[in-house]
């Protein structure tokens, strides 16, 4: 008897173990006998770090209270931070003012975000305004002096507004520096390159705190004697050439990008050398590095934190500070996480936020 | 454009960068005589006298770490050296740990396996994302502050032990003919490296491999080893005791140290990692495969074709990484290590007030160090740029 089979029998089903959890768990975990082993460590690690970390940090952390008295648990003292929160945050500066502070500072993230934002209208307005007006509105609202504002010293300035103040101006000043620089590595003129290239090469070879060392202690030298400069504009004045030197590396990686076919074509155009840079190359170049100039502003707002060093009290500063008041030893891992955790969500977020960029930006310039 | 106003010399390019750069360097000139008048006036008003006879005046005081015999009695110039030699041991210490940190790291968050390359993940995001100072105070106060006191020290078999003042080691004593072992050791890595040449031309004549790391070890090894018993094991152990209050005797690393190594070894390890991971993905996946298809082994896959070619984008981001480390070791200062920076842009410097000299002499030393090892970077470049069309 012949059987006659005229369509072709259904494909069998891939095996159970290559499907399905089981199957994502032998291919990724346990695809071979090392690879067990090493997964079985990192689990180990795991339960071992990340139970304890949650209690101590939730469960068991206290939370409400005023006083040492009020951290009765094992865990964690939340109420260290959230007694001297307001100094973490503004330093010494006075309470009464504390709304200058947080004007400033809610005035330029709108300002901000209004610049990245894609869809928001009239970005050139907003942009100069940012570049020319916000600078003199930042500069009254915290130091004061004018329009019925009273002064407030530099020295009471603290805690993370101290941070941010230095990260953005030393960004702020450093970027038209950098991009001159730039400019100028690149230039056929020898006497503007060789001078850009000393410049860079200087600052890029010295650690910060040399730097900072040096604007403390040696530029009070090179001024004439009846003139005072403060202490964190000297800072500041360090700061800005440290980070215009890498800056203009940046910029320049942005400069080497573009082809030449541009440069000549704005040439054959009949552009002068300043036109064709500001209408043709820049524009190209640095939206190629912005990216690059994030990661740049991340690797400063973390510096900022060795001007503890010559006696600023940035946010680090004034934590570490707290650990010595007598009525609080002891709770130097809660300070350290609090600022940790700033940090880390800062440049983490900013880093994401390049890392966005870079793809968004991607238009095939480079190459 | 008309014709006379070409002929006008300012129109001229050559004419005006020649200008403009007269002006760039006049300004220079006057920004810099600004300076100098004004540093000159100022320190004839504060009665300080420059130069660097100083260098040569009795320092008085004593550096917590010195690789070099000093004590109070010695001179400024001796707390140069000392710095100096600290921060060269700290961070030569730190690049071999953060190599290693960062290399590990790094392969690890290529792995297949999920888990281990998600904590590789969650290690460099971790620590890349928290300033470099901090780490150092976390390890520093919140760590090292908080071990027991030397009466209470965590014991490692007794040699061991580790307190709030530090980890105490012992330290080998050698004997008077242990320079033997060392020409020993010397004369083997010779003796492999013409091993080896010899070993690569014959590969390339006649395509007989030689099994090079056996060798290699055995020798390397062996040899030190078998002169060492030779000539009657000439090494002795100074174990730390407890006298008193403190440990006497052994090798004591500082907690500064200790805490400024970890901090810096496990920062720069996330750069390192991320350096190592776009290195091993440049390589184009079409070389692996190609090299599968000749039948190589995975082990001669990574050893013949990836790393070879990963390496040319690994090195110079790599030894950009050292830089940083060694330039970042100057935080040393922050937790009171006696680096160059501490000892001599600090203490000296407050003690000796020779602001200007002492800051150009810290600064020459981190400006050479990172011009020779660029200088050095930018040759090797050349040497292995690929060869294109």
């Amino acid at each position: 008897m012949a059987v006659l089979v005229t369509s072709p029998s259904p494909s069998l089903p891939p095996p159970a173990n290559s499907v399905g959890v089981v199957g994502w768990l032998r291919q990724n975990l346990f695809s071979s006998a090392l690879n067990s082993i090493f997964t079985l460590a990192g689990l180990y690690l795991l339960y071992s770090l990340i139970p304890p970390a949650i209690n101590w940090a939730l469960f068991q952390a206290d939370w409400v209270g005023t006083t040492k008295e009020a951290c009765t648990s094992d865990g964690a003292c939340w109420v260290f931070v959230g007694v001297r929160i307001k100094q973490f945050l503004f330093g010494f500066y006075p309470a009464s003012e504390y709304w200058r502070v947080v004007t400033a500072f809610s005035l330029i993230g709108v300002l901000v975000a209004w610049l990245l934002i894609d869809r928001t209208p009239k970005k050139g307005l907003v942009g100069g305004f940012t570049i020319l007006c916000y600078p003199i509105i930042a500069y009254y609202l915290f130091y004061g002096g004018a329009f019925g504002l009273p002064v407030v010293e530099t020295y009471k300035w603290g805690g993370l507004m101290l941070t941010l103040i230095l990260a953005t101006t030393g960004m702020f000043f450093s970027f038209p520096i950098g991009i001159i620089l730039a400019l100028g590595r690149r230039s056929s003129m020898p006497i503007a390159k060789s001078i850009s290239v000393v410049f860079i090469e200087f600052w890029r070879g010295v650690p910060l705190i040399t730097v900072l060392f040096m604007s403390s202690v040696m530029l009070p030298m090179f001024i004439p004697e009846n003139m005072q400069i403060d202490k964190l504009l000297r800072a500041m004045i360090g700061i800005i050439f440290f980070q215009s030197a890498y800056m203009a590396e940046v910029v320049r990686g942005g400069l080497q990008a573009i082809p030449r076919g541009q440069l000549e074509a704005a040439e054959a155009l009949g552009l002068s050398y300043w036109k064709s840079m500001v209408f043709i190359i820049l524009p190209q170049a640095l939206k190629l590095v912005i990216p690059g100039i994030v990661n740049t502003f991340i690797a400063l707002f973390k510096d900022t934190t060795l001007v503890l060093i010559i006696g600023l009290f940035d946010l680090l500063a004034v934590v570490q500070a707290a650990f010595a008041d007598p009525k609080w030893l002891g709770f130097s891992v809660e300070g350290y996480v609090f600022v940790a955790s700033v940090y880390w969500v800062s440049c983490f977020s900013m880093s994401r936020y390049s890392q966005h960029l870079e793809k968004k930006l991607h238009t095939g310039h480079a190459r | 454009m008309s014709k006379s106003s070409q002929k006008q010399f300012w129109n001229n390019a050559q004419y005006r960068a020649l200008f403009f750069q007269i002006l760039l360097v006049a300004m220079l000139v006057g920004f810099f005589w600004f300076i100098g008048r004004n540093t000159l006036a100022n320190l004839e008003n504060r009665g300080i006298s420059t130069g660097f006879g100083f260098l040569s005046l009795k320092a008085g005081f004593g550096i917590l770490q010195s690789l070099i015999p000093f004590d109070e009695s010695y001179s400024f110039g001796r707390t140069f050296w000392v710095g100096l030699l600290n921060t060269l041991l700290v961070s030569g210490l730190g690049i071999i740990f953060a190599t290693i940190i960062g290399f590990t790291a790094g392969v690890a968050r290529l792995s297949n396996n999920w888990l281990i390359s998600k904590l590789a993940g969650v290690y460099v995001e971790m620590f890349r994302n928290i300033p470099l100072l901090l780490q150092i105070f976390f390890w520093y106060f919140a760590v090292l502050r908080t071990l027991p006191a030397p009466k209470q020290s965590w014991v490692a078999g007794d040699v061991a032990f580790l307190n709030i003042r530090g980890l105490y080691l012992p330290q080998p004593l050698f004997g008077d003919n242990f320079c033997f072992v060392g020409w020993a050791l010397a004369l083997a890595i010779v003796v492999t490296l013409l091993i080896r040449r010899w070993a690569k031309k014959r590969q390339d004549d006649t395509g007989k491999q030689f099994k090079m790391f056996r060798v290699g070890f055995v020798l390397i090894v062996g040899l030190p080893l078998l002169v060492f018993f030779a000539i009657g094991a000439p090494l002795t152990w100074d174990i730390p005791k407890l006298q008193g209050f403190n440990f006497r005797g052994g090798m004591t690393i500082i907690p500064e140290l200790t805490a400024l190594l970890v901090a810096l070894s496990v920062y720069t390890g996330t750069f390192i990692a991320e350096v190592v991971r776009s290195g091993i993905l440049s390589v184009n996946s079409g070389q692996t495969e190609a090299a599968s298809a000749l039948g190589l082994h995975k082990a001669k896959v990574l050893k013949l074709i990836v790393i070879p070619q990963a390496m040319r984008v690994i090195i110079p981001q790599l030894t950009s990484q050292y830089l940083n480390l060694v330039k970042n070791s100057s935080l040393a200062t922050a937790i009171g290590y006696p680096d160059l920076v501490a000892v001599f842009a600090g203490t000296t410097l407050n003690q000796t007030g020779q602001a200007i000299e002492i800051i150009a002499m810290t600064m020459s030393v981190y400006l050479v160090i990172s011009l020779t090892i660029s200088g050095i970077m930018n040759w090797y470049n050349k040497k292995i740029m690929l060869v294109e069309r």
